[in-house]
């Protein structure tokens, strides 16, 4: 197919304004599958993304209009995986952009159209959902013109619930969305943008194809990381896997690696071929790097060999993932696991849980921390019970906060982010009720409870999306935990010095309610080096016997000092204190705000 | 097999059921009790391989033994094999000068009284039947019958008792001076009519009542009372003219010796086997007088569980245990730990055996010391 017959595009859009079902739609009209065999929201394929609604993986399918191939490539939905996202839109030439008729621009629909214009993406504005009885289509519309520089009337209305007006859609994407424009007869080159795992063939990448072919059984390399392999397979998804042989310039298609090691391939680099390599590789790769850090450990520490072989498993599919053996004297062995934000947390935490059914204890997530101590250089620190007691300086990652909300809260947000430590970047009016707020924030304020606290400040209204801008010193200091003398290492904490005595204090009280009274006194204390600032006593217990013990009662007696000690049993040993578990997410709970 | 050398024999009858009462009990039925004193012997009679020939004690509980119909207690005393200690539970509204003659008369040679309390407002709080005076007749009956082995049961931990109250108790107590007294905390059991009217108030009280268990010690072992197990104390050898005082029905329990139990809901354990008579009085006396043996639920007892039951009980005794005898059930790391915290102490008997034995907080603070203990 020569390239002014092909469009490459991708559909953008807010969680929930109807992505997976325009894209159902598009299968069914272009005959790629029959309503019979339609799966609901085929692009969706593992079970969890259907579950919350997002996509984490991308994939691309062809399918043909009027004479013309598309393809559709898919992008992930959320904010952690925004460099995925602008990867995806790399390998396009348009883009399709998504807004619901009763909601209008959320904050992800801002950070998508702003993602497509700086791939330069030819937009084609949709607004959907206009069957819907609250449906304000024309507001939307403008809201939509007006963010992209562009006239209402050039804005497509539909239904894809319905079906009405995505033919429009199809004939849009090919009138207004430039043809590739690589050169067929230059040295190889095409951009991975998303890999997965298959068990039996190794790891699959996607890629588009820039400039030259590529074809079965050549040799090729991956430029930015210089891993080589043969192509053993080429093709591309109808919704289901054919075998081409060849993919061309301007083309989108699958490549089967036989690698076994995903990490081995990382999505932005450029594949060329071994036998006429090109020069120079593809704008943008960049070695993404975990933020947010958790400790997670098996409930029962039997389980550690299970944890340890999900984690291996998920890593296959998961090239962000990031974990490493972590040793706590509370919690015993598990993972320091690292993640591109909260959303990738859960989801690898969930499917952990499901996936494996295991049964894990997760700490309260940290950021990662950049470090310099006095004669040493710097270095990077994922977990607060690392930082070094001495520091000439150090620094901690920010982002930048968007948040969109109707003009009513816009006084609430504010009192949170400057709560939250952050400073005013920019506010203005995208219409006549609804406002977007940008903030500079530090990651670690938000990895806690930050988007449920904006969430039920602004009743649900609020939409929020963020960029990490990049690592910015900041007057930490560590605030250790003592019990009964003994640093508890798990429960360390990293905050800004202005509020390490109230959080410090807090989390004292809420340890002594967790931790149950002992057979002595037992002393929580919370402090920066030697200097206690907070400190709490669990009294210890005067009595704790079974008031009569004869004959008849010798079984249930027995029985209820083994549910005593099974119920030791899950506690964790601390010096001689035994903590529960609860105890150690104390910390997620601080200043009595709820986390869900 | 040697049989048990030691028998206990369910009484369930009461006058009325108190509202904290979690035993096996059946409120008047006096046209039953003859009837179930006939099964209680038939009972016997079928297991004669069971019990020693010469048993050392006897134990009747209850219910109130002494609120059987008199005519039925006598004949099932009168059956009875003597041994050397009988003890008969009575409550002191039951007894009078001519019950008191009759269990002397029949061998009986202690009586544990169900005192509770000495205030008539606590006492209403229980649903007891006896006066303050009630108990002090009840107990000069006693001595004018010839007993000299009486024990007290009180009850502390009641809705609405204060600490001096507490010690009222205590003080009335000791001033009649009986030989044994057993201590027991009140329990409220979740669900029972008791719980459901004062559990908010002990809930309250909760904190301000765990200084009690601590109280009942000091002021019992200030007046000279051996505080041999968890909950009893009695007078020690050199003021009993060299009698020893303790409960030795219970101590066999307390020790892990083999014992026999007839009557609803009683509980025997022989030879590594444990059983529980049906706790239904009707299915039990037709059982009997069928000739049949009462439905009966098994618990078979390993070694090892034998073994963690006899350190759960022995370390509520004053005298230490012998580690070897226990130490495949012995979290023995724990031993210095918990010597450290001053809860236990490590020594040796005569031979040279290294033991264990709680300290007095060690001993109050047993329940969770002895989870601690066992591996």
């Amino acid at each position: 197919m020569t390239q002014d017959r092909i469009r490459n595009f991708s559909i953008i859009a807010h969680i929930d304004h109807g992505k997976s079902t325009l894209a159902d739609r598009i299968l069914e009209l272009t005959h790629a599958v029959s309503s019979r065999e339609m799966r609901e929201q085929l692009l969706d394929s593992m079970e969890l993304e259907r579950e919350r609604g997002i996509t984490i993986k991308a994939q691309a399918v062809r399918v043909e209009w009027k004479g013309t191939q598309l393809n559709l490539i898919d992008t992930p939905g959320h904010v952690d995986f925004t460099y995925e996202v602008s990867r995806s839109l790399q390998a396009c030439e348009g883009a399709v952009l998504l807004v619901d008729a009763a909601q209008g621009t959320q904050a992800q629909t801002l950070a998508n159209a702003y993602l497509a214009l700086e791939n330069d993406l030819e937009i084609v504005p949709v607004v959907n959902k206009i069957d819907l009885p609250q449906a304000d289509p024309e507001t939307a519309a403008k809201e939509l013109a007006d963010l992209i520089g562009d006239t209402p009337d050039h804005v497509l209305r539909i239904s894809a619930k319905t079906g009405a007006g995505v033919e429009e859609v199809l004939d849009a994407v090919v009138a207004r969305v430039p043809a590739p424009a690589g050169d067929p007869d230059a040295p190889p080159r095409a951009l991975i943008f998303d890999s997965s795992y298959d068990q039996y063939r190794g790891v699959v990448a996607f890629v588009r194809v820039v400039d030259g072919q590529f074809s079965t059984r050549e040799p090729l390399r991956a430029m930015a990381l210089g891993t080589r392999f043969e192509a053993e397979e080429l093709g591309f998804f109808a919704p289901t896997r054919r075998e081409s042989g060849v993919l061309e310039a301007g083309e989108v298609g699958y490549v089967i690696t036989g690698l076994k090691d995903v990490s081995r391939l990382r999505v932005g680099d450029t594949l060329t071929s071994e036998r006429r390599p090109a020069s120079e590789p593809l704008p943008g790769y960049k070695d993404v790097k975990p933020m947010v850090f958790s400790g997670l450990f098996p409930t029962d520490s039997d389980d550690y060999p299970e944890l340890r072989d999900a984690l291996e498993k998920l890593k296959l599919n998961d090239a962000a993932l990031f974990y490493e053996p972590e040793t706590s004297q509370a919690l015993g062995f598990g993972f320091r696991c690292g993640f591109l934000g909260l959303l990738h947390m859960e989801i690898v935490r969930e499917r952990l849980e499901r996936e494996f059914d295991l049964d894990l204890l997760v700490t309260a997530p940290n950021v990662a921390y950049r470090v310099k101590p006095p004669h040493e250089e710097w270095r990077e620190v994922h977990t607060p019970a690392d930082m070094p007691d001495e520091l000439e300086e150090v620094e901690e990652p920010y982002i930048r906060a968007s948040v969109i909300v109707p003009k009513e809260y816009v006084g609430v947000v504010m009192e949170l982010n400057n709560d939250r430590r952050g400073r005013f970047d920019h506010l203005e009016y995208l219409s006549e009720e609804r406002v977007h707020m940008t903030y500079d924030l530090p990651l670690a304020e938000i990895v806690l409870d930050y988007y449920d606290q904006l969430k039920s400040r602004t009743r649900g209204y609020a939409s929020f999306d963020y960029d990490v801008i990049g690592f910015r010193p900041g007057k930490l200091v560590r605030v250790d935990v003592l019990v009964a003398g003994e640093p508890v290492d798990a429960l360390s904490l990293i905050v800004h010095r202005d509020s390490a005595y109230e959080r410090g204090r807090s989390l004292v009280e809420r340890l002594q309610e967790e931790i149950p009274r002992q057979h002595f006194d037992v002393a929580i204390q919370a402090a920066i080096g030697s200097r206690v600032i907070a400190r709490e006593t669990v009294k210890a217990k005067r009595k704790d016997v079974l008031a009569k013990c004869y004959g008849g009662d010798i079984s249930r007696k027995r029985k209820l000092l083994e549910r005593q000690k099974a119920g030791k049993r899950r506690m964790k040993q601390v010096g001689m204190v035994e903590v529960p578990q609860e105890a150690f997410l104390a910390v997620l709970h601080l200043g009595g705000e709820k986390r869900r | 097999m040697n049989g048990a050398r030691h028998l206990y024999l369910h009484l369930p009858f009461c006058a009325h059921r108190c509202g904290y009462c979690d035993f096996v009990t059946a409120v008047g039925r006096r046209d039953q009790h003859d009837a179930y004193v006939e099964a209680l012997l038939g009972e016997l009679a079928l297991e004669p391989k069971l019990l020693a020939s010469e048993p050392e004690t006897l134990f009747l509980g209850g219910g109130t033994p002494t609120f059987t119909e008199p005519r039925a207690l006598e004949r099932l005393l009168q059956s009875l094999p003597r041994a050397r200690e009988t003890t008969v539970e009575a409550n002191p509204e039951t007894v009078t000068q001519e019950l008191a003659e009759t269990l002397r008369r029949h061998g009986v040679n202690r009586v544990s009284l169900g005192v509770q309390s000495f205030q008539p407002h606590l006492l209403e709080v229980l649903e007891r039947v006896a006066q303050p005076d009630t108990v002090r007749r009840a107990f000069y009956s006693l001595r004018d019958a010839g007993f000299d082995n009486i024990s007290f049961d009180l009850i502390y931990g009641i809705p609405g008792q204060s600490a001096s109250e507490l010690e009222s108790d205590l003080d009335e107590a000791l001033e009649l001076g009986p030989e044994h007294l057993s201590c027991y905390e009140l329990e409220a059991k979740p669900g029972t009519r008791f719980t459901h009217t004062h559990g908010d108030e002990l809930a309250r009280q909760g904190e301000a009542m765990e200084g009690y268990f601590e109280l009942v010690v000091e002021r019992l072992t200030a007046a000279g009372y051996r505080w041999y197990e968890t909950a009893n104390f009695c007078l020690p050898m050199e003021r009993a003219g060299g009698r020893d005082l303790r409960a030795r029905h219970n101590l066999a329990y307390w020790l892990g010796r083999d014992y026999l139990g007839l009557g609803v809901g009683a509980v025997s354990t022989i030879a590594g086997r444990r059983w529980r008579n049906t706790p239904r009085l009707r299915a039990y006396i037709d059982a009997l007088a069928a000739g049949r043996r009462p439905k009966r639920e098994v618990e078979h007892l390993s070694p090892a569980v034998m073994s963690r039951e006899r350190v759960m009980l022995g370390l509520r005794l004053d005298e230490p245990l012998r580690v070897a005898e226990f130490a495949n059930v012995l979290d023995l790391e724990a031993l210095p730990r918990l010597q450290r915290l001053g809860l236990l102490r490590r020594d040796s008997d005569e031979q040279g055996t290294p033991t264990v034995g709680l300290t007095a907080r060690g001993r109050r603070l047993g329940g969770g010391v002895t989870a601690d203990l066992l591996a």
